[in-house]
């Protein structure tokens, strides 16, 4: 079977959940002996700021192909594109302000008016025609493969999907990983909305991560039941880490946060546990790690609660770092706000690391060796966290547990599971 | 000639509220909750097979008898929230049909943990059963019927019993069957009396399974299979939880109806009988001797002590309950001592294991908590502050430490500076 996965972010470049998600299911396809057609956007530079390099104005359809090591039958095309998974319509504007603003400098200053529309062959300037541009190159795209079906991950490469279905008059699937109500509470975006619903309503099956994902696609999007299936994320079992020392030496506990550091994760509720913690136990530091549009606001908070000196903040981490942290942590906290799967705790399982995850995540659904609480209620979080860290046999028994539990959760079986949607979509077709 | 002796087990834990390590208080049950389970439960079960045994008693003349072993800790709670079962069992007693059993007051594993402990239980237990129902019970059996010599040895020790029931563990039994009385190993005067499993969970577990090919299961089929046992065995020990009618089976299985009928079809066989274990053991010998050096109970396949103490959590949440046993008795407090023994409930424990966890198991269904972890963790912070109680200096010079004080202690103290007993330390 071909397909063409309208997807995101491939390692060494993996940002979050999303990214994870898109690569292990492809991974598994992979060796399931799909035949996968992997597009994915990627901004052209090099990853410092200061070498942004414009591509000419006839390759406005640019797409560069590759083959990824160890993945046989995926092939590659990166279109030219600032989306980026998580991204905002304000990050956007400023991402693309701050390019032309690049541009500008290494252009001595003048910005003509050619290359302005440079600028606007690759990029729009705001994130809606984008996300259509991006729709029409990966139509222009679609028009020389081979496709049995089309499969979307998350919105802004719906219009895309909605696109080369329709060239190609094969079905789509379109895959949640996450809705506006969870990035944005009551205060969704209107046209973001607009654009998850309707790729939901022209899809033939809607994939959902979780059934807490697959009931907020029925009931704030209307789709039909019958149309909204669930494959759980699996995780990547990394037994090759070395056990080498960290170099770190300390006798304080260590609890993790790990996740982007927004609304949706609940970066104040553990701030507001950790405080409670500390009214009891001392010697115990909590961990941030990773970025967002809550930092700031996240570090203001620790020092008005007065715990600055016990919350660390390192920013974006990844890799071996990520590894390291794992190994230094007692316990991971996920106290998101709304989360339709969440893959951070299986991961933190996987490193042996027990967990404690908000009832309102997808993840709850398929594990049982976690602790769970409400997002909302510190109280019981900071009682959970005490609890984990005062008694040796409860983080043993999470841990070990838990390590084997998530052995279960394989990316084979989501990928099958997929490719089972696929073949009765095609089918009913 | 084949008797049956039929034994209920009753009881129902007192069950924590939930309790987090910033609450600060010796208010550690959920009296609403356990109000209301122990209503429920009354008018599911107690209640009415109470009337139905009654009936059958006063039908059969005398022909049909049982045996309970209630707990102490269940008999509080029907003394406060269902008074009117209390004398239910009242009129049961009267019928002279009726024994009484004795066990650990506080269903507890203490045989295990403090012999002092164990023994203290039992006889509150037999005091209490006679006041109650005026019997000094003469048969013990213990808590989840865990049991080996040691057991059987202490209690023919205690020179109050004439017998001890136990599981009739294929694995003690050999090819030898259940329906015979026998002699614990290194006992002289005591006789054992061993649960017919097969049976017994035919009406307990079985019952309404209608994937299982003998379903459905009716009073005149089953008494055949106990008219089978002629020749082969001189007592079908039919040993089950009483909350077998109405609760675990619920009435529409018709197990009520099936209650009602088995005496009859029982009795229509003019060999059968049925018989009290104090008639059972005053009339025959023990056929051998019975060796269990290691420890069985009546729980899951492997009929050992893993559904309480099977994993880290568990081992440690018994040892560090025990552990605090001298201390707890040194405050002479009654109302601590009496808070430090409703806490050694077995049921505690087994809300703890993690066993069946993952199948979404039956056990589920008897568990308060959503998963094994947070029964551990609220026992745990119960147990905290039961310790900090006794810290505080007698005589009114009441020192109250401060939160972070009592945690820190409790934080070193409880897991890792543990002086005096290494071996209740968790697994490593």
């Amino acid at each position: 079977m071909r397909i063409f996965m309208l997807g995101w972010e491939f390692p060494p470049f993996i940002s979050g959940g999303l990214g994870t998600a898109c690569y292990g299911l492809t991974k598994a396809m992979d060796q399931l002996g799909m035949e996968v057609t992997f597009v994915l956007p990627r901004m052209v530079e090099s990853g410092y700021a200061t070498h942004v390099r414009l591509l000419s104005p006839s390759s406005w359809t640019s797409a560069a192909s590759f083959m990824f090591s160890g993945l046989k039958n995926v092939r590659f095309h990166a279109i030219n594109s600032a989306l980026e998974p998580y991204s905002t319509p304000d990050v956007y504007r400023r991402r693309i302000e701050e390019t032309l603003r690049q541009k500008q400098k290494m252009h001595g200053g003048t910005i003509s008016v050619s290359s302005q529309l440079n600028a606007g062959d690759d990029y729009s300037r705001d994130m809606y025609s984008e996300v259509h541009r991006y729709a029409a190159v990966a139509a222009e795209l679609a028009k020389d493969e081979q496709i049995d079906i089309v499969h979307a991950h998350d919105w802004m490469t719906y219009p895309a999907g909605i696109a080369v279905a329709a060239i190609s008059e094969k079905p789509l699937i379109v895959h949640v990983h996450s809705t506006e109500f969870d990035r944005s509470g009551e205060h969704v975006n209107q046209m973001i909305y607009d654009i998850e619903r309707e790729g939901m309503e022209r899809a033939d099956k809607v994939i959902a991560v979780s059934h807490y994902t697959r009931s907020t696609i029925i009931s704030r999007y209307g789709i039909s039941g019958e149309k909204v299936e669930v494959v759980y994320n699996g995780v990547e079992r990394n037994g090759n880490w070395s056990l080498a020392e960290t170099g770190i030496n300390t006798n304080e506990k260590i609890v993790l946060f790990l996740g982007r550091i927004t609304m949706q994760k609940g970066p104040e509720y553990f701030l507001q546990a950790a405080k409670k913690v500390l009214e009891m136990i001392d010697d115990v530091k909590f961990v941030m790690v990773g970025s967002g549009d809550m930092m700031h606001r996240s570090i203001e908070m620790a020092a008005e609660l007065g715990i600055g000196h016990k919350v660390l903040f390192t920013g974006f981490l990844r890799g071996e770092d990520v590894q390291k942290i794992y190994k230094m942590a007692d316990l991971y906290v996920m106290p998101s706000v709304s989360e339709p799967f969440g893959i951070a705790p299986l991961e933190a399982l996987n490193h042996d690391v027990p967990v404690i995850i908000s009832n309102q995540s997808g993840v709850s659904e398929v594990l049982t060796h976690a602790l769970k609480v409400d997002f909302w209620d510190t109280t019981e979080i900071a009682n959970k966290i005490i609890a984990v860290l005062k008694y040796p046999p409860l983080q043993e028994t999470l841990a070990n547990h838990g390590n084997f539990e998530v052995r279960k959760l394989r990316w084979k079986d989501a990928a099958a599971k997929c490719v089972r949607i696929y073949e009765d979509t095609l089918v009913a077709v | 000639m084949t008797w049956v002796c039929f034994y209920f087990q009753v009881h129902q834990p007192m069950r924590l509220r939930h309790y987090t390590v910033f609450d600060n208080n010796d208010r550690y049950f959920d009296d609403y909750k356990n109000a209301s389970i122990c209503r429920k439960v009354a008018n599911k079960c107690y209640l009415p097979a109470n009337r139905l045994i009654l009936d059958m008693i006063r039908q059969f003349d005398g022909r049909f008898k049982v045996a309970y072993s209630i707990t102490g800790v269940l008999l509080e709670q029907l003394l406060s929230f269902s008074p009117e079962v209390m004398s239910t069992f009242d009129a049961l007693a009267e019928t002279g049909c009726v024994e009484f059993l004795a066990e650990t007051y506080y269903h507890s594993l203490s045989f295990l943990y403090s012999r002092d402990e164990f023994v203290e239980q039992v006889n509150k237990h037999i005091e209490t059963i006679d006041s109650f129902f005026g019997q000094k019970p003469r048969i013990f059996r213990n808590t989840e019927l865990v049991y080996n010599n040691d057991l059987a040895a202490l209690i023919e020790s205690t020179g109050n019993f004439d017998a001890i029931i136990t599981e009739g563990a294929d694995h003690i039994l050999g090819y030898r069957s259940p329906n015979f009385v026998y002699k614990p190993q290194n006992c002289n005067k005591l006789k054992l009396l061993l649960k017919n499993y097969s049976l017994s969970d035919d009406i307990a577990f079985r019952f309404s399974n209608r994937d299982w090919p003998q379903w459905p299961l009716t009073a005149d089929k089953f008494a055949h299979w106990i008219s089978n046992v002629n020749g082969n065995g001189n007592v079908v020990n039919l040993f089950m939880d009483y909350e077998t009618f109405g609760e675990h089976q619920w009435e529409d299985t018709g197990i009520f109806d099936f209650m009602r009928h088995l005496p009859q079809e029982v009795l229509n066989h003019p060999d059968n009988n049925f018989k009290t274990p104090s008639e059972v053991v005053q009339c025959y010998q023990p056929v051998g001797t019975v060796d269990v050096p290691h420890i069985i109970s009546w729980a899951d396949i492997e009929r050992d002590l893993s559904a309480w103490v099977g994993n880290a959590m568990q081992s440690n949440a018994i040892h560090e309950l025990y552990r605090l046993e001298k201390k707890i008795k040194q405050t002479d407090d009654e109302k601590i001592i009496a808070d430090w023994r409703k806490l050694q409930a077995s049921d505690h424990f087994y809300y703890m294991c993690t066993k069946y966890f993952a199948d979404g198991d039956v056990h589920k269904y008897f568990n308060p908590y959503n998963s094994p972890y947070d029964s551990y963790i609220n026992f745990m912070n119960v147990l905290d502050n039961l310790h900090s109680r006794c810290s505080r200096l007698p005589g009114g010079e009441a020192s109250f430490p401060t939160i972070k004080q009592n945690t820190a202690e409790g934080f070193l103290g409880a897991v890792s500076q543990n002086e005096n007993t290494p071996d209740l330390q968790p697994a490593k």
